[in-house]
Parts: structure tokens; C-alpha cells; sequence
């Protein structure tokens, strides 16, 4: 089916040119980073975890996401899902990929990456996540490709591909719970310090995943003859709503707790990203921007003629996706590590070399996601027509 | 001429391959009938959980200044106020000082202390230098947290790590409530003012800490800040009741830094 990938229009390898520009100049600075060290980074003893680490993160919830559509449409059969299915697998198919590239520029010793499966270490969040983040990579690439093939030669699928779908659903959750367990598990950080840590994320994956999902189905409507459906739309702008008020629930519990409670360790971290702390407030703009937006876009949701309107659903999905990339990206990585365990507070902001690699590692996501996404609106075209 | 090559080529492989199978269960063989084997290496300073006790009673400025500069000064940590040898190393890029490395340093009370904070605290402690560093705690969460256990715990209870094996990932600096950690961010090698051939330097990309001067143990000497301290710091075990140390925390009412999370640091700070 890969020849797809290679027959398409001016624009389609326009934005193909202007991919590859992004993720050659990523390529450049990141040699820069393999050469120097992370000295390249605005990272510090104090914020040892930045940008990348934050978007990673991110991507898991996003890759996770992708499971709103595989339970519906797998568990209780729900039709209207057929058409954008195998758009939520590729979707997770891409979104790993650059969860697994920010791990790799993030690390300061790439080359000994294979250290986490020659020395396993059980005891380490880290070396299950890879573990998980692998295996519900290969499943959905092989669910989403036997599936699609299925459908192009109009046969059913395999049969053991049944197994593997059922087993790629708890994996689902598992990226995302393990990945929260990293946070979630380390004494002296109080902020992540939390049990709701991994419902949080799960719920605002579920708003993430299936918001950028929406807007993707907008682009391709606009730019290839296959039809999602506005029926699927509809059913994911609920799904959307739902969890993203959830998450903003679950963020309240924790506001609650912590400034109730008003255990100072817990405490700081949540003062420093709301209201600043001993007079530093670099994210305070950022975050409440984050909660804005996740407010309004779930105001925009629960209400029906909003939520149905054509026209504003994709920006609202907009607001949903970037607050919760905010929410879970800078503000939760930075906010756990501000102020220090011994209360010294260093600011952080990704630097610009930073910055550039960290779009050329989204630029190979979308790479990935077109060429894919590319394929099965094709085949699908195929088959209908 | 190829094939013969290859062949000789995987007959010595063959062989090679026999002799490495069999080579444990020689050695074993060897030292079952010859020598008795040595546990314990004779000249090194031995415990079952080395501890430390920092007596706050003889901590001054002069004594921090020359315990750290001991210490970082004998395990080559870089200091990034050191002015680079241009010639040696040209073109280094200016230093991001909050990037920088460190295995011992001073504290006030409040951040080394930060869940013992008083508002009404003794002016003595609130002006007293607090030398703070890894804790080598019993439950070491950098250990538990490391993914290929590049940071481990050795059976005397020192927190030690293995260089070359490291991936520079900073889960571990994450999990440790004390800072203790720091990540070489680049390549230390400029910002080392004499390089001491007696510990190797670091690389850019790993994690370090203090290692209890585990080198120096294993020599039967003692740790680099416990000899400049003038008798504030002393090391020893802390599973002795016998040990100085233990006598030290029997005489003296003692604290930890953040008792409550559980690690049980093995630093004490008599007050």
C-alpha cells in the first residue's frame, strides 16, 4: 500500500518539502546538542526535566487518546467510528513515534539508550513505559495495517488480528498510567505527588486525542475526497466535552487539597504556577491562559448549538487541544520542579535551539501522519468509488 | 583464498568460543584448590552501613570552604567560575551557571531543612553554614528510579554510580528529594582547574553525585571532607553501636533532612 504514500498532488509534496525543511533543520541544531551536551538547552540542576520531556508527555495522552474510537467501535460496535478507526490508530502510530524521538533527543547519552533493555530494571517506572510505549506501537501499526490491507482486497481481516485489537485497549490506558507513575511515585516532589496524577492524564488524553482527531477529520474533508462523517464528529465532540470537564474536575479536586490543606510542600508548586512565588511568576500568564481555554472550550462544548455548529467546533478543539497541552506540557513538568526540593526557585523556558528541535521531532510526527493518513483516506476512496 | 580465510576464520572462532564457555568453571576449579578465597579486601575500611555525622556545633565558614573545595577538588568536579584554558580548549561557549555540578555544598537552614522551617528559629542556626550532600539513603529512590542501574546500592549502604553505564536520562535527579544530584550538562574537562589523575573525570551526559569517597574507604582512608573538617564530620557505621558515630548520635540530639519521606538518610546533623 506504500505506493500511495508516493502519488499525490503539488500541495501534498509542498507539505511534504516543508516537513522535511523543519526536520532538516532540527537535524542541524540536534547534531549541535549530540556534539556539546544538553548545555543547549535552558535546562538546569534545579528544572532537569524541560521541553521535551513536557511534550512527551503531552504525546502519550495523545497516542492514548486514540482509544476513544477503538471502544466504541470494537466493544460495542458502534458503526459511525468504521471510517475514522483506522484514523485513531495511525493518529497513536504517530504520536508515539515522537514520544519516543523526545525521549531519544532528551536523553544525555543517546547511545547508550539500549542500556534500559540490556540491564532491566524492574523496579524503574521508566524501563516498563518503554516498554508499554513499544508494544502498543506495534500493535497499532500492525491492527491499523491488516486492517486497512483487509479493506482494500475487501476480505475480512485476519482473525488473530481480534486478540490484538482487545489486548491494545488496556495498553492504551497503560502508556498513559505508567507514564503518570513516573511523576507520580518520587517522594520529594510534591506537585506530582498524587494519586489522581493518572486519572488526570487519562482524562485529559481523552480530551486531546480525540480534539486533535476532530480537526484532522476537518483537513482531510478539505483536502481529499473522503468523508469522515459529521455523525463521528459529533459523537467525538461529546466524547471531547466529557473528558475534558473531567479533567478540569479533577484539577479542581487537586487545587482543592492542596490550598485546604495547606501542606507548604504541596503548596508551592501549585503558588508558583497560579499566582507566583517569592516574586516569580513566568508561568502564571501561561497557565491561566491553559485553564482558559479549557474552560471555554468546554463551555462551547456542553452547550448543543455550540457543540453542533460547523463552524466553531474546529476551534473550539483548538482551544481544548493547546490548553491541555499547556495544562499537562510546561506547566506540569516545569510546575514539579518549582520551586526545588530545598525551595531555591529557577525558572525555566525552553531555549531557541530548544524550540527547533523540538518542532522537527512534531514535523517527523506529521510526516508520519500524512503518508499514513495519506494511505488509508486513499484506499478507503478506492473502495467506496 | 576467500573461502580459506573465512574458514580458519571461523575454526579460531569455534575454538575461542569453547575456550570462553569453559574459562568460569576453570577459574573456579583453579581457586578451589590452590587459595582460599579473599572476601574482603585487608587494607580497606569496612561496614555494614556507612553513615555520617555532621556536627553542627564545629561547622564555621573556613571549615564548609575547605571540606568542599576538598571534595570537589579530589573528584574532579568542574567549577564553571574556573577561566578556561583557551589554548587547550578553544572556543568554549560561556557557562550557564545553573547548569552546574556539585557533590557538596553549603545550605541555609531553611533550604536544608525546608519541612523544618521556624518561624522562631534560634539565631545560631539561622546564620550557621549546613553542609548538605547525597544522603546515601537506606531506600534510595534514585536507585529504585534508575532504568539500568547505572546508580546502585552497595551492600555497606553507600548510593555509588556506574559512569559508562549511565544514559544521562535524570530520572534519578527527579526521584531524589535532597537536590543531591547533578547532570554534566557538557563536557566538564575545561572547567577542571588540575586535573586529579586519581579519579576519572566525567563525560558530558551523565549524572553524578558523592560517592562517599568509596575510592578512598577501600585505601582504609577516610573521606576528603571528613580529613578537612577538623573533626566536624565524621564518617563510620552507623550499624555499630561501638562506632564513633553511633556514640556521637547517642551523646547528641540529632536530625535528618526530610525525615518524613521515608528514605532514611544516612547524613545526621548533631545541633
Amino acid at each position: 500500500m506504500l505506493e500511495i504514500a508516493i502519488k499525490g498532488s503539488k500541495n501534498y509534496w509542498l507539505w511534504i518539502v516543508f516537513l522535511l525543511a523543519v526536520i532538516g533543520a532540527g537535524a542541524v541544531v540536534y547534531i549541535d546538542q549530540f556534539m556539546n551536551g544538553l548545555m543547549i538547552t535552558n535546562m538546569s540542576r534545579d528544572v532537569s526535566f524541560g521541553f521535551y520531556i513536557a511534550n512527551f508527555t503531552f504525546l502519550v495522552g495523545v497516542a492514548a487518546g486514540g482509544v476513544m474510537v477503538v471502544i466504541p467501535y470494537y466493544l460495542h460496535n458502534y458503526e459511525k467510528f468504521h471510517r475514522i478507526t483506522i484514523l485513531g490508530e495511525f493518529l497513536a502510530v504517530a504520536a508515539l513515534i515522537m514520544c519516543l524521538l523526545f525521549v531519544l533527543v532528551d536523553v544525555g547519552q543517546p547511545t547508550r539508550l539500549l542500556n534500559v533493555w540490556l540491564y532491566p530494571s524492574v523496579k524503574s517506572v521508566l524501563f516498563w513505559d518503554t516498554l508499554v510505549l513499544n508494544g502498543y506501537l506495534g500493535l497499532n501499526i500492525i491492527i491499523g495495517w491488516k486492517l486497512l490491507e483487509a479493506e482494500r482486497n475487501q476480505v475480512e481481516p485476519p482473525l488473530w488480528t481480534k486478540p490484538l485489537i482487545y489486548l491494545s485497549i488496556p495498553f492504551a490506558i497503560g502508556i498513559h498510567t505508567v507514564t503518570a507513575y513516573l511523576y507520580c511515585g518520587l517522594p520529594g516532589r510534591g506537585y506530582w505527588l498524587t494519586a489522581i496524577l493518572a486519572p488526570r492524564f487519562l482524562a485529559s488524553a481523552f480530551a486531546a486525542g480525540p480534539a486533535f482527531l476532530i480537526i484532522l477529520c476537518y483537513i482531510i474533508k478539505k483536502f481529499t475526497k473522503f468523508d469522515p462523517g459529521w455523525e463521528a464528529i459529533q459523537t467525538l465532540s461529546k466524547i471531547v466535552c466529557w473528558a475534558i470537564i473531567a479533567n478540569l474536575f479533577f484539577f479542581f479536586c487537586e487545587v482543592f487539597v492542596v490550598f485546604y490543606s495547606n501542606i507548604p510542600g504541596h503548596l508551592a508548586h501549585m503558588q508558583y504556577l497560579l499566582f507566583g512565588y517569592h516574586g516569580y511568576h513566568a508561568l502564571v500568564p501561561w497557565m491561566w491562559t491553559g485553564i482558559t481555554l479549557m474552560i471555554l472550550g468546554a463551555v462551547f462544548l456542553v452547550i448543543p448549538q455550540l457543540r453542533n455548529n460547523k463552524t466553531l467546533l474546529p476551534f473550539t478543539c483548538a482551544m481544548i487541544f493547546i490548553g491541555a497541552w499547556i495544562d499537562k506540557g510546561l506547566g506540569m513538568i516545569s510546575g514539579g520542579f518549582v520551586p526545588s526540593p530545598l525551595h531555591h526557585v529557577t525558572e525555566y523556558a525552553p531555549s531557541g535551539k530548544e524550540i527547533i528541535i523540538t518542532l522537527a521531532v512534531y514535523a517527523t510526527g506529521f510526516l508520519i501522519l500524512t503518508i499514513l493518513f495519506k494511505i488509508a483516506t486513499q484506499v478507503k476512496e478506492e473502495v467506496r468509488g | 583464498m576467500m573461502k580459506k580465510s573465512r574458514r580458519s576464520f571461523l575454526k579460531v572462532a569455534g575454538v575461542a568460543a569453547v575456550g570462553l564457555g569453559a574459562s568460569p568453571a576453570m577459574n573456579f576449579a583453579s581457586s578451589d584448590i590452590s587459595h582460599p578465597v579473599k572476601s574482603k579486601n585487608e587494607h580497606g575500611l569496612s561496614a555494614h552501613r556507612w553513615g555520617m555525622v555532621i556536627d553542627t556545633n564545629k561547622i564555621t565558614d573556613e571549615v564548609v570552604e575547605a571540606c568542599v573545595e576538598a571534595c570537589h577538588k579530589a573528584h574532579n568536579v568542574p567549577d564553571f567560575n574556573h577561566e578556561v584554558d583557551e589554548e587547550k580548549y578553544p572556543k568554549t561557549r560561556p557557562v550557564n551557571h545553573k547548569q552546574e555540578i556539585k557533590w557538596l555544598w553549603e545550605e541555609e537552614f531553611h533550604n536544608a531543612f525546608p519541612d523544618k522551617e521556624d518561624e522562631f528559629l534560634a539565631e545560631k542556626y539561622h546564620d550557621l553554614p549546613f553542609l548538605v550532600t547525597c544522603n546515601h539513603c537506606k531506600n534510595a529512590p534514585c536507585v529504585k528510579a534508575c532504568p539500568t542501574q547505572a546508580t546502585f546500592k552497595r551492600e555497606d549502604g553507600i548510593v555509588l554510580m556506574d559512569y559508562h553505564r549511565c544514559i544521562g536520562c535524570r530520572f534519578c535527579m527527579a526521584a531524589c528529594p535532597f537536590g543531591a544530584r547533578s547532570f554534566n550538562f557538557r563536557d566538564p574537562r575545561p572547567f577542571i582547574e588540575k586535573n586529579d589523575p586519581a579519579f576519572p573525570t566525567r563525560t558530558k551526559g551523565v549524572v553524578e553525585k558523592c560517592n562517599l569517597c568509596a575510592e578512598r574507604l577501600a585505601k582504609g582512608e577516610q573521606p576528603h571532607c571528613v580529613e578537612a573538617s577538623e573533626g566536624a564530620i565524621v564518617v563510620g557505621d552507623l550499624e555499630d553501636p561501638e562506632s564513633e558515630v553511633r556514640a556521637l548520635l547517642n551523646e547528641h540530639y540529632s536530625i535528618r533532612r526530610k525525615q518524613s519521606m521515608g528514605t532514611e538518610p544516612s547524613v545526621y546533623y548533631v545541633m
